[in-house]
């Protein structure tokens, strides 16, 4: 309509003093950039020993000869593997609950205090139990990540439905929305932003739970490679591999927001205005 | 459909001796009411005296405890707050409860009606308050109603917005001709939309006018000011 109507966004006062957004984000990368460039003149001049801590060259040029020979590409699909799989595992057997729980007054009765009490438990905690049960083999990994992803994925799950707005689905009501429309135009968009809330912090726990899981008793994956890597005093593998681990980290927490971004246009924290 | 000459003399709604209460709170207790279709009546009433209540029974809401409540198919209801589901763009809003192919085809129309025909594909986060209760407007009769319900749904605006909106609504149910129910507390809107104010008090109605232009004299609106428990010189 008129302009009035509207209503703008009041613009941000700028001082003279503050840095454009451009000038900030130089030099919040000024920081590591110096850190990183301090540390490999410190390697290279002999301040830190090799089998302390190599230099950042030295890492890069073992990721570029690991990479040639093959051995960190398959260490490195098998680990995204057994990530995915944990995930699926877990994430849909806590959305499931969630859903149920979320819905059902009955089922909450039901289920919901025993995950309660079973989440008090540290995940990681479990891990010798979970040796004992299942080895030190493929289920015993997978068994952990799904386990991790779980929980954050019910919990979340469950906060969302209940958080619906009532007026919106007395809205429904009125409108004479059927149970499946309701759930499907309100109650599902209702509860996405914590749905999706559940799926980043289960990114992080599965990928924390695969480290673990890895670093004991594997012959494959990227913590076996730091593993063997340490048998020889390999330094250098063994910081390339915590920095593909933090890197996957990073990536999986893009993805998560780029799918708020996309499922949540909608949402004035996440979509782009337009 | 009805046939023309039906239109004019069918009830939109009936309510015979309606008892509302909230536990042991009786709130409604033997109230009467009848609105044709077409007819545009205000409720009006102080804060708490259950015109609320009642415009949720009507929209069958909430169960009622007695009497009986006939209304023409299923009404439509606006409520102060917009109720727009912000993740759906407001062309799926306008048409929400609402299937055919031709859904968006309405929508545009109900859109147009209420001035915001070329923003079907935009987002309610978009919208002002006035636009906002506008979408809310078109969601309403796009269902055709034969009752339309408004629960204050101009209190939350401004002055200036709100005289738009008058003129919107008159306009879209002389168009529409659904029989409608304004629950207001402001006695100006009520003379200058209805024509039939309803003062409820006690639970159920109290007294009843016709709302003519040569009724809206400054008698007129004493009178009504006094029926709420208002002294009429305090305005
Ligand atoms: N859900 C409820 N539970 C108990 N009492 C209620 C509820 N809703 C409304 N009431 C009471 O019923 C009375 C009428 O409320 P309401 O219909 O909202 O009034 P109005 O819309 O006329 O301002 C008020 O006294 C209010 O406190
Ligand atoms: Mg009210």
């Amino acid at each position: 309509m008129t302009a009035i109507e509207r209503g703008g966004r009041p613009h941000r006062p700028v001082s003279a003093r503050q840095l454009s957004a451009r000038g900030y984000l130089v030099l919040s990368w000024v920081v590591p950039v110096l850190l990183l460039a301090g540390w490999e003149a410190m390697a290279r001049f002999g301040f830190i020993q090799p089998h302390v801590l190599p230099a950042p060259s030295k890492v890069a040029l073992t990721a570029w000869k690991l990479t040639i020979s093959g051995a960190l590409p398959g260490d490195l699909g098998v680990s995204l593997i057994r990530a995915a799989v944990g995930f699926a595992i877990g994430g849909g057997i806590g959305f499931a609950l969630g859903i149920l729980v979320g819905f059902s007054r009955m089922a909450e009765a039901v289920i919901d205090r025993s995950v309660q009490m079973v989440r008090a438990i540290p995940f990681l905690a479990l891990l010798p139990l979970v040796i004992v049960w299942f080895g030190v083999g493929e289920s015993q990994k997978i068994f952990l990540v799904a386990l991790g992803v779980g929980f954050p994925i019910y919990i979340n799950t469950v906060l969302g439905i209940r958080q619906v707005d009532a007026k919106l689905l007395e809205l429904g009501r009125v409108q004479g929305l059927g149970t499946r429309e309701l759930i499907r135009r309100i109650i599902l968009p209702g509860a996405m932003p914590s749905i999706l809330t559940g799926v980043r912090f289960a990114l992080a726990t599965a990928w924390l739970a695969l480290v673990v899981a890895e670093t004991i008793g594997s012959q494959s994956g990227l913590g076996f490679l730091a593993m063997d890597a340490r048998e020889f005093l390999r330094t250098d593998v063994i910081v390339l591999t915590i920095l593909i681990y933090a890197a996957i980290g990073v990536l999986a927490d893009t993805l998560a927001r780029s799918l708020e971004k996309r499922l949540l246009q909608w949402h004035p924290n996440f979509g782009s205005r337009r | 459909m009805n046939a023309h000459a039906e239109v004019a003399t069918a009830s939109a709604v009936t309510v015979r001796s309606l008892r509302r209460a909230y536990g042991a709170r009786v709130v409604i207790e033997g109230l009467d009411l009848r609105i044709a279709r077409g007819e545009f009546v205000a409720l009006l009433g102080q804060s708490g005296c259950g015109k609320t209540t009642l415009l949720r029974a009507l929209a069958g809401l909430d169960p009622i405890e007695g009497g009986d409540i006939e209304v023409a198919g299923r009404p439509a209801v606006v409520f102060q707050e917009h109720r727009l589901l912000p993740w759906e763009s407001l062309w799926r809003n306008v048409t929400l409860g609402l299937d055919g192919a031709d859904a968006r085809d309405r929508a545009e129309a109900a859109l147009a009606e209420v001035g915001l025909g070329g923003r079907l594909d935009d987002w309610p986060r978009n919208l002002s308050g006035g636009q906002a209760q506008r979408v809310a407007l078109a969601r309403a009769l796009v269902q055709e109603p034969a009752l339309l319900l408004l629960d204050e749904p101009f209190a939350a605006l401004d002055a200036l917005t709100r005289i738009r909106m008058h003129a919107l609504v008159r306009d879209l149910v002389d168009r529409h001709q659904p029989g409608v129910l304004l629950v207001t507390h402001d006695v100006d809107e009520a003379i200058t939309l209805a024509d039939r104010i309803l003062v409820m008090r006690d639970g159920h109605i109290a007294a009843e006018h016709r709302s003519t232009e040569k009724h809206v004299t400054p008698e007129f609106r004493a009178r009504l000011l006094a029926e709420l428990g208002v002294s009429s010189d305090r305005d």
